[in-house]
């Protein structure tokens, strides 16, 4: 397929540089981290409110985290003008977005791989049980986050104040996935826990809804 | 030059008065008479009583947003493909006065809540996806103003435009999930609608349909006009540079 | 007749400027440029600053679209187009061989490793070729992001003041690499601003002076005048 080929090029490129610095990463983190026992000072959790508030303020956090952690995504292409060697390359547009979404999906992954244990912790809630159905949720909501977040980091890299637009953005276009998220997460933190299956089509229909927008117009972000 | 100049405020100074003297008194007479309509002929709701008659201008503006921003979606796929400029002034002007009606329904919203419910205000599904919409397209706006070459900034906000489009049936049908799990209290209309009710309400429908399309020729005729003023400055700055 | 492997030879691609116009908001770069260009000609384009050679050469790259009139591509075996621009087109966070061999994976090249290394040694960057572009001397970007426009063996080379940054051991193998170049039918696009090495190459000079065409030695016949008169300019100094 002419797209699979230059995205994994692509990709690679994007994990190596980050994997190089890992700013993003130790940022991400740090911030999530943050926030979560912040907000356990402010609410003093017992079983029962950690189970009903828990799951909003891990995605509220992600969804922080993740929107200051997507903004250099397009913004690092414009330091040395890299975007126009990309696009002067014989490849599909679309890989070099598409590239960036995986990119951004795998470091907030990996940085919710390390938050999920102090999150558990935090709330004395047990997730091993939970662990494969948590592990989709993550996923189908990340996705959501990544791909939402890339396409608006293109956007806001061609505006003023920027780092303040790609947060303002991505809150009321993403309300549909957060609610979803938080709403599938609180379901499996139940007593007894359950995948709530219409959160995950909620989840899963958004996410097929706007891979497809951005594979239609995405191309056009990446002119000058 | 000076001719291109003058034929160009020739041809839009033909429609200088905008959508026209008839089109608009027409359409003033709908309303007023859909306004007449929501106010005397239909009848009075059972439990709400007078206040009631807010529903028949709170719904249809609801409704109308929503035309208004199905047009902005039209509009942005067709200056993505088409790459005319008339296709961003439509999607502008569309998004505007979807953000004006939306903002009919937030304020009328919590006008018929408090008589009725004593409560200004409650997140119930209608008037939270509302805010949700509301916030949305104002943040297409703020992303217009944040970016400064004309063909740049319809590029990007007709991309965003794209996504705030289809975005509207999942935030909808997200937080109408959410309510039924989560109950609140609900403003707005329980059970089924008497079928004068249902007229009237059509009629006012049709009404703000018709202040819509007013509103969206009159705007784009502004947008058109800003334009043409600018066309007009770059080619004298064009040919000056050619002295 | 080779198979389908992109051939490591260039063979020229011509391009034509119709009445090209691009302007930004109320400012314009260019103003009815018409120029063409056959395959294999090396032009120099000269004008001070703003007169709108980048632009023009961003419109031949296809990075931007002109705003009026037509840009045409007559196209040859030639692998594309490359640009040496005024930013490097480099990642600092890779090493000089990460950048060129991401950029031979993208263009799809034969023998990847070979040709990055050949790349490298060309242009006397194999020793550093494990370091991060970061650490780069400008001498050594300058060089890099030459050696990264050639790589692919393009059709049409536009270059953007190529020689910015070389010391006189840089300007010499460019002036090398040009002339090789050349004499493998590659077309050549190039701006300069009174560097004499590069200039032996050219064949034809056309001069810019906001937006607009002011000389063109293919019309007056003679090349060193149309050089000469442009570098009596200000910038010489």
């Amino acid at each position: 397929m002419a797209l699979l080929r230059p995205t994994t090029i692509l990709l690679k490129k994007e994990l190596r540089s980050e994997f190089r610095t890992r700013e993003l990463l130790t940022t991400t983190w740090v911030f999530v981290v943050t926030v979560l026992v912040l907000f356990s000072f402010t609410f003093e959790p017992t079983q029962v409110e950690s189970r009903r508030f828990g799951p909003g303020l891990l995605w509220l956090a992600l969804l922080f985290a993740g929107s200051l952690m997507l903004h250099p995504s397009f913004a690092r292409e414009q330091v040395n003008d890299t975007l126009a060697a990309l696009r002067m390359a014989p490849i599909d547009p679309v890989a070099i977005i598409a590239s960036k979404i995986l990119a951004n999906l795998c470091f907030l992954l990996v940085a919710e791989v390390f938050l999920l244990p102090i999150f558990a912790a935090l709330y004395n809630l047990s997730l091993l049980p939970i662990l494969p159905q948590l592990l989709l949720v993550m996923l189908l909501g990340t996705l959501a986050l990544a791909t939402v977040g890339t396409v608006f980091s293109a956007i806001s890299s061609h505006a003023r104040m920027r780092e303040l637009l790609l947060p303002l953005l991505l809150l009321p276009l993403l309300a549909p996935a957060l609610i979803a998220s938080t709403e599938a997460t609180r379901g499996l933190l139940e007593d007894p826990p359950g995948l709530p299956l219409e959160w995950t089509g909620v989840l899963l229909s958004f996410d097929i809804v706007f891979l497809t927008v951005t594979w239609l117009f995405g191309e056009y972000l990446l002119e000058e | 030059m000076a001719d291109g100049a003058a034929s160009v405020v020739e041809s839009t100074g033909q429609q200088k008065w905008g959508p026209g003297i008839v089109e608009t008194l027409g359409i003033a007479a709908l309303v007023a008479f859909a306004g007449y309509a929501a106010l005397f002929i239909a009848p009075t709701e059972r439990t709400m009583g007078v206040i009631q008659r807010i529903f028949y201008f709170h719904v249809p503006s609801a409704w109308t947003g929503f035309v208004a921003f199905f047009i902005n979606l039209i509009g942005s796929i067709a200056f993505l493909r088409t790459r005319n400029l008339k296709w961003d002034r439509l999607a502008v002007a569309s998004a505007e006065i979807g953000v004006a009606f939306f903002t009919v329904v937030l304020v009328t919203g919590p006008i018929w809540a408090r008589p009725v419910w004593g409560i200004w205000w409650t997140w119930d599904a209608r008037l939270t996806s509302s805010f949700v919409l509301w916030l949305l397209y104002v943040c297409y706006l703020l992303l217009r103003t944040l970016v400064d070459e004309t063909e740049r900034r319809a590029v990007v906000s007709a991309v965003f435009g794209i996504f705030a489009a289809f975005d509207i049936p999942l935030v909808y049908f997200s937080i109408w999930l959410f309510r039924t799990q989560h109950p609140q209290p609900v403003i707005g209309q329980g059970g089924s609608l008497d079928s004068r009710m249902l007229n009237v309400l059509l009629l006012c429908w049709m009404a703000l349909l018709g202040v819509m399309v007013l509103l969206l020729r009159q705007r784009v005729r502004l947008e058109t006009l800003r334009h043409s003023v600018e066309q007009l400055r770059t080619e004298s700055a064009r040919d000056a540079g050619a002295e | 007749m080779t198979t389908g492997a992109k051939q490591s030879s260039p063979v020229g691609i011509g391009v034509s400027f119709q009445q090209v116009e691009k302007r930004y908001g109320m400012r314009f770069a260019l103003r009815g440029v018409s120029l063409r260009i056959a395959a294999g000609e090396s032009v120099g384009l000269l004008g001070a600053n703003g007169s709108g050679k980048s632009t023009l050469m961003k419109i031949a790259a296809r990075l931007i679209h002109p705003s009026a009139g037509k840009v045409e591509f007559s196209s040859s075996n030639g692998s594309g187009v490359g640009l040496v621009a005024h930013s490097t087109l480099l990642y600092d966070d890779l090493t000089a061989e990460e950048n060129l061999m991401l950029f031979a994976r993208l263009y799809d090249l034969d023998c990847p490793g070979e040709r990055v290394a050949q790349a490298l040694q060309s242009a006397g960057l194999a020793g550093r070729n494990a370091d991060l572009v970061r650490g780069f001397s400008r001498g050594m970007r300058q060089r890099l992001t030459i050696a990264r426009a050639l790589l692919p063996g393009p059709g049409l080379l536009l270059l953007d003041e190529p020689a910015t940054g070389l010391d006189a051991a840089g300007q010499h193998w460019l002036g090398d690499t040009l002339a090789r170049l050349r004499s493998q039918g590659c077309t050549l696009i190039m701006s300069t601003h009174g560097r004499s090495e590069t200039h032996a190459i050219l064949t034809r000079a056309v001069r810019l002076d906001a937006g607009r065409v002011v000389a063109d030695s293919a019309a007056t016949g003679n090349l060193q005048d149309v050089l000469a008169a442009a570098l009596s300019g200000p910038e010489e100094v």
